[in-house]
């Protein structure tokens, strides 16, 4: 259709004077009308400021295609294998030997289900083997594929040797290795969903980490509680309650930080998810804490209370991040702001 | 903002963000031919979608949804795994540029005229073409109606590819981002990652697609399919470093002869991207055709996002060392009081 062939050199027999001259035959402009004003609108902002505009409302960003189940539940189950070993690690050094079991066993189940979330979560499960192909620190997805193919034996080997009573000292290196690489597990999901467009997700990247793993620490300390007896469970309650007291203050920094995409965090569904967090994770970790010591009811029911908190947060923050994906509003106003904020500052000199 | 100031040495290096000169050498290219992309100039744009066409012709897109929106004449609504081309449509109360209409309807009452021919009553029809528009701009009425071709920016810094766990998005000797369909698994992160919302998973086959700035077209010497196909010369192909020139003296004769709001889009490569491989003359701001005002490539962030769990890591394994060290502690105090 158009007769001009674009080569690498540039365009070729284009005809002359083919750019349309919008406006053009209208004289210079000062021809009428014109009074009052120079009509130098050109330098000012056309938009008046702060004023949001989108394209029929539709989204800027297209919002993930993940399903909530599989990866805010991936994020809860990631937590609780990871923080799991950390502390079925802290139980078996220190002669915890049932907490120290159930942890393990925990640990590796969990896993397995995020395993099998994430394969199921593709949009081509069978070549679930792509994950490694490559190995790119600038890809979140493929560091956690590597690091749950290094985490996922040890801890398979910990429950494996605890249960079959075989191979100790294997046993314990595993469990020491998993420990090690678990806290790893538990927040590079952090960075998994930072590490997007996503604005409830990436602009709070510093805090993200820390919720994460406060919250995974709130599941491992809830899954001691509900599977070991009271004697051991002290370290569990410490565990519990400093898991709650970092996922609470990281939810409220990220919050105070997010400015207007904090809403979503505030409304809708991921609104309710979270205050439902934070209630039963309060209630978990006192309960938990101050009735635990007393008995296994008290200390099950904490448990429980905790691990449901932990998943209330995860799905919580699944959902403010789609919501933050799927309104243009969160999109464009942070970034206007951001804009008018650089325009102001060279504006001094 | 304020983290401009903590930049890591990669982001010095210009890998993750910033400009960089040859993206093509830096993904291990060598010999490479010039940058290509687009420069779309939406001044020119005549909404015709025959890009639209072409596209899906050339690459065999499949269909994907035949709706009536009620947006204007855009009823492709936006890009996805299946929309490689999407034609916006934007109907405003404002004059273009010093154009003016060159017939004056103000005496012309169409509701009467309507009335007469029409069975429906003025008080009920649905639009009332005569309104009064609210004046503008001295006095003036107008009616201006944007169109703009959106496409693939090919990014200089393209967090799709960033992103891709799989290594199936690859950067071309052309400097473009392409997807290879037989090695994505669908995972999907690409489609959060890109800050302009191009790409996406075709729920048909699970894969994510999108433009490839016409790959074979370019191995052959060809321009890309829709800017073949563009009978204005909205869109225009070529090296980037000459489209960048041409953009730069079309948006000055706009202003010239009058088109104030006569922008670039995404040609700067100092920006969030580092610069886009296709950018845009636009007539209003970014978020009126739907894109975002001011992108960043999220993995700009992506050292102090892995310093942050890092921290939070070591974090959760000396909290937990610690608390059992305390309980160790207060159970050895207990039982040595007790013996």
């Amino acid at each position: 259709m158009s007769e001009s062939d674009v080569t690498r050199d540039g365009i070729r027999g284009a005809r002359p004077g083919r750019d349309a001259q919008v406006g053009k035959g209208m004289g210079d402009g000062r021809r009428r009308g014109r009074k009052g004003g120079k009509g130098r609108g050109g330098e000012q902002s056309v938009v008046p400021r702060a004023e949001f505009t989108s394209y029929y409302g539709r989204p800027v960003l297209n919002p993930p295609t993940w399903s909530s189940l599989d990866i805010a539940g991936y994020f809860f189950l990631g937590g609780l294998a990871g923080a799991g070993s950390v502390l079925a690690a802290g139980a078996e050094l220190t002669g915890r030997p049932a907490m120290a079991r159930a942890l393990k066993v925990s640990s590796i189940a969990a896993l397995a289900g995020s395993t099998a979330a994430l394969v199921h979560d593709l949009g081509r499960p069978g070549r679930f083997a792509n994950m490694l192909r490559v190995f790119k620190p600038t890809s979140p997805m493929s560091v956690g594929s590597w690091l749950l193919a290094a985490y996922g034996p040890m801890a398979g080997a910990a429950a494996a040797s605890d249960l079959a009573g075989r191979l100790p000292r294997t046993g314990r290196a595993a469990t020491v290795g998993a420990a090690l690489l678990g806290p790893a597990v538990a927040s590079y999901t952090a960075v998994l969903a930072a590490d997007t467009a996503v604005p409830a997700w990436h602009d709070g990247y510093r805090e993200l980490p820390f919720l994460f793993v406060g919250s995974a620490a709130m599941a491992a300390g809830g899954m001691a509680l509900l599977t070991s007896p009271v004697a051991e469970n002290a370290p569990a309650r410490g565990v519990a309650l400093l898991g709650t007291a970092v996922e609470t203050a990281a939810v409220k920094a990220m919050e105070r930080r997010l400015g207007v995409v904090a809403e979503t965090y505030r409304e809708g569904r991921a609104g309710k998810l979270m205050r439902a967090a934070e209630a039963l994770s309060v209630a978990g970790a006192l309960g938990g804490a101050l009735l635990g010591r007393r008995g296994r009811p008290a200390a099950a029911l904490g448990g429980a209370a905790l691990l449901a908190a932990s998943a209330c947060t995860r799905f919580g923050v699944f959902h403010a991040g789609m919501r933050s994906a799927e309104d243009p509003k969160y999109t464009v106003l942070p970034q206007r702001e951001r804009l008018e904020a650089r325009r102001e500052r060279p504006e001094d000199d | 903002m304020t983290d401009t100031s903590k930049r890591s040495s990669l982001i010095g290096r210009n890998l993750l963000a910033g400009a960089e000169p040859d993206v093509a050498g830096d993904a291990g290219h060598e010999g490479h031919p010039p940058r290509v992309g687009f420069f779309t100039d939406t001044s020119v744009c005549i909404g015709c979608k025959a890009c639209e066409v072409a596209c899906k012709e050339w690459n065999a897109v499949p269909e994907d949804g035949l709706d009536f929106t009620g947006m204007s004449f855009d009823n492709t609504q936006g890009l996805s795994a299946s929309t490689w081309r999407h034609v916006a449509f934007i109907e405003q109360n404002k004059p273009l540029g010093r154009a003016e209409a060159g017939v004056d309807h103000g005496d012309v009452d169409v509701l009467a005229l309507a009335a007469r021919g029409s069975g429906t009553p003025v008080e009920e029809a649905a639009i009332t073409p005569t309104s009064p528009a609210s004046p503008s701009d001295g006095g003036r009425n107008g009616l201006r109606w944007l169109m703009s071709s959106d496409v693939c920016k090919h990014c200089t810094h393209a967090a799709c590819l960033d992103v891709c766990p799989t290594g199936a998005l690859f950067r071309t000797e052309f400097g473009t981002v392409v997807v290879q369909d037989d090695v994505c698994n669908g995972c999907g992160y690409c489609v959060p990652a890109c800050p302009y919302g191009v790409i996406d998973v075709r729920p048909e086959d699970g894969g994510a697609h999108k433009c490839t700035l016409c790959y074979d077209r370019l191995g052959a010497g060809q321009e890309p399919a829709c800017a073949k196909a563009c009978p204005t010369d909205s869109i225009q192909f070529g090296p980037l470093d000459e489209l960048r020139e041409r953009a730069a003296a079309r948006v000055e004769e706009l202003h010239r002869v009058g088109v104030a709001d006569a922008r670039l889009y995404g040609h700067d490569p100092e920006d969030g991207v580092g610069g886009d491989g296709a950018f845009f003359l636009l007539l209003d701001e970014p978020e009126v055709y739907g894109l975002p005002p001011d992108p960043v490539v999220t993995t700009r962030d992506l050292p102090s996002m892995w310093r942050h769990a890092g921290a939070a890591a070591l974090s959760l394994l000396g909290g937990v060392a610690a608390v059992f060290a305390a309980r160790a502690g207060v159970s050895g105090r207990r039982t040595g009081r007790r013996r």
